[in-house]
């Protein structure tokens, strides 16, 4: 047992101090950040700029009715065309917005002057605003008050809520838990790989520089494996956590920074598009805060993450054990094609499936390869958000550890002789000798 | 005296071949032991079974009398034929860390290790990564390892390989020096040169069964076969006519310049002195010997012999 320590102690230092395994545990989390922040960032460049907006309106319906904000300055011209045209080019004004005397009485044409691209917020603003202009125009021509097509406006908030067999009700969220399900399943499924096969290699490792027998002449075989994949397992675990720590902190910091002096902004330009209703923008953001109140309140986090946890290292420790059986058996990376095959296939299946089992979560094809040790830890995350029955949560659980201890003793036999065997590809025959020494 | 390690009719049988059949062999306390055998005899198998690294199919092996078990792997230390380091990792730290995989203590390891790097001028190695160095230096350290945590039974399969002359005495006088220091040295090799050098006693293995064992001097002596070389200064002119009346075998003569020199095989009836008084009359005697045979010989002989028989059958 204490040689198992020094060995997973080995492993787990040599792993952790090597440059690639720093610059992944930064680099993760860098990217899953910037995947988050980068549209953020995006989106608040667009409004960095004043505009100088020139608008010259033939039709005098819209004089008036584009506000002035942080970004947009409004100026009512009446100049000829060509002139304006001059003095957009001489950077007087950003943009030309003309307005054109209709042929019908009805204005339906515009058209925007730049010498340079057109923000596509300035656009869709100016765009929007004539629409609701022309339209409460016509409203009040046929005689309705734009008032009473405002308040027959409605919005359906549709709430799904689960009934517990003990009369509890909780609220669900399909998409968030189609989100989280999928997500947890793909991270199982890298990390299993990854770290699957980083085993495969350390023993090849081993094998190849001929270490391996000066090693088993001082501890068992079964230590060396096992010390290498709990080592390895380690690794796993505090990649994790560190792209855990650092992706939050980022992102925390990240809002803090921008949060802050974003959100009035947001507001402003809300505001700006739906003009009289600023009343009713306090009571909506309510709204929306206690809805993510309620979606956050209604994931089970324990259940998630422990079972995340769990069916990582479950899945990690039953397929590290091929892994290692694997890399015992041959001599070099290249042979490990035939043999790598069968082991991916249920892993890269359960990946697949489970893109139809998100929609139903609750059908025969989910239950039972969530209960299949190779396939359970992949699928199996995709049912726990949408809720998953705790006897069978323990009977999956029970079987997966039946699964490693499986594949760990088969994988125990075939590694204590592969690892003494060297020049000939073994076939699967071969494997299955080693299996009856 | 009781044998330091008794290895009673070990068998070993791999899916289709039988690596040890029935193999007994005593191995005494605070000796060099000579495990000899062609390609194939079953050396390997029976050393891996030693060290525990595979298990016999029966029989059994004795440490000081004791059943051997899981603890005895701090009193072996192993040198394999095909050895190596990790590659990536730095020199010293890893010498520590298959010490303590040994049983020893990390601050008894380095303390250990300053000493025997120095002894062998490779201190400065201690942070390099064992890439860096050449396979000669490789193999020094990998000698330091084996023998750091002071085993009582030290097991080396051709440790000699890959080494220079120079660095081959230097470990020569180091393992000399283990053994006067009381460990037991078990020596697999194929250069019976050193086996000669070195050994006190041999066991000689051929497909997977002992065919000799005893000491080094004793077996050459049981192995004798009656040839001598005798030189003569200016022999009698008709030396060979009066040769051929004696009752010798003559294997071979060379004749240069007044100098004749005779390689000749006798019966075993014919004692020496006998011999060299029926070669007096045939010249001025310069040099009269019994040729022992090397061990090189009596491998030769027992190996050849088995394989012969065994396309016999």
């Amino acid at each position: 047992m204490n040689k198992i320590i020094l060995i997973l102690k080995r492993e787990y230092l040599t792993r952790v101090k090597k440059k690639s395994f720093i610059i992944m545990t930064f680099l993760g989390p860098l990217l899953m950040a910037a995947l988050m922040i980068v549209p953020i960032v995006l989106a608040t460049m667009q409004n960095i700029g004043e505009k100088n907006i020139a608008v010259l309106d033939e039709t005098n319906w819209f004089i008036g009715k584009f506000e002035q904000d942080d970004n947009m300055q409004f100026h009512y011209v009446f100049d000829a065309v060509d002139s304006l045209k001059k003095q957009v080019l001489q950077e007087k004004y950003d943009l030309l917005v003309y307005i054109p005397r209709p042929e019908l009485n009805i204005p339906v044409n515009a058209e925007i002057y730049s010498d340079r691209q057109i923000p596509l917020n300035v656009s869709s603003y100016i765009k929007n605003t004539m629409r609701k202009e022309v339209e409460t125009k016509k409203l009040l021509a046929s005689g309705i008050d734009p008032d009473v097509i405002k308040s027959a406006k409605a919005t359906i908030n549709l709430v799904t809520i689960r009934l517990d067999e003990d009369g509890g009700e909780t609220k669900s969220f399909t998409e968030i838990n189609v989100a989280l399900g999928l997500f947890g399943s793909i991270l199982i499924y890298f990390f299993i790989f990854i770290f699957g096969s980083q085993v495969m290699r350390g023993i090849i490792e081993e094998k190849t520089s001929r270490i391996v027998e000066v090693i088993i002449s001082s501890v068992k075989p079964f230590e060396l494996m096992m010390g290498k994949i709990t080592g390895i397992a380690l690794v796993g675990l505090t990649q994790f956590l560190l792209w855990v720590v650092l992706t939050g902190s980022i992102y925390g910091v990240f809002m803090l920074i921008y949060g802050v002096a974003e959100a009035p902004q947001v507001l402003t330009t809300e505001s700006a598009m739906t003009s009289p209703a600023e009343s009713m923008l306090p009571e909506m953001n309510n709204e929306a805060l206690t809805e993510i109140i309620e979606v956050v309140d209604a994931i089970n986090f324990p259940v998630i993450i422990g079972s995340f946890i769990f069916y990582f290292l479950g899945g990690y420790l039953l397929y590290a054990a091929l892994f290692a059986a694997i890399g015992s058996a041959v001599d070099n990376e290249a042979d490990t094609q035939q043999f790598m095959l069968p082991v991916s296939i249920p892993l890269i299946l359960g990946l697949v499936v489970s893109n139809f089992i998100v929609n139903n979560p609750e059908g025969s094809l989910a239950f039972w390869l969530s209960i299949i040790p190779f396939t359970s830890p992949v699928v199996m995350m995709v049912r726990i958000p949408f809720g998953v029955a705790y006897g069978e949560l323990a009977l999956s659980m029970a079987l997966l550890v039946c699964g490693f201890l499986f594949t760990t003793w088969i994988a125990a036999k075939i590694y204590r002789t592969g690892i003494l065997m060297y020049g000939k590809k073994p076939g699967y025959k071969e494997l299955w000798k080693w299996l009856r020494y | 005296m009781q044998a330091y390690l008794s290895i009673k009719e070990v068998t070993k049988r791999y899916a289709n071949h039988l690596a040890l059949d029935r193999v007994s062999i005593e191995i005494p306390q605070n000796k060099i032991f000579g495990l000899l055998g062609p390609n194939g005899a079953g050396k390997t198998s029976l050393i891996r079974i030693i060290n525990q690294i595979t298990a016999p199919d029966s029989g059994e092996i004795l440490l000081k009398g004791q059943t051997l078990h899981a603890d005895h792997v701090t009193k072996i230390g192993y040198l394999p034929e095909e050895r190596g380091l990790y590659k990536k990792m730095k020199v010293g730290e890893q010498a520590i860390y298959l010490a303590r995989l040994k049983g020893m203590s990390k601050s008894e390891a380095q303390k250990k290790l300053k000493i025997w790097f120095e002894k062998f001028d490779i201190l400065n190695w201690w942070d390099r990564k064992v890439e860096e160095l050449s396979k000669g230096m490789q193999q020094k350290i990998q000698f330091v390892v084996t023998v750091l945590h002071q085993p009582e039974l030290l097991i080396f399969d051709e440790p000699f390989s890959g080494f220079d002359p120079i660095n081959v005495n230097l470990l020569k006088a180091e393992i000399l020096k283990l053994r006067d220091q009381g460990a037991t040295i078990i020596f697999s090799t194929h250069n019976m040169a050193s086996v000669e050098e070195l050994c006190d006693q041999i066991a000689l293995i051929n497909q997977g069964e002992k065919v000799l064992e005893g000491e080094v001097n004793a077996l050459k002596e049981a192995n004798r076969n009656y040839t001598y070389s005798c030189e003569f200064y200016h022999p009698v002119s008709n030396w060979q006519t009066e040769l051929e009346k004696l009752p010798v075998e003559l294997l071979g003569s060379d004749f240069i310049s007044n100098k004749l020199k005779l390689h000749l095989k006798t019966d075993p009836t014919l004692n020496s002195n006998e011999l060299l008084r029926m070669m007096l009359p045939l010249g001025e005697l310069t040099s009269f010997q019994e040729l022992l045979p090397s061990m090189n010989d009596i491998f030769i002989q027992k190996v050849g012999k088995t394989a012969k028989s065994a396309s016999d059958e």
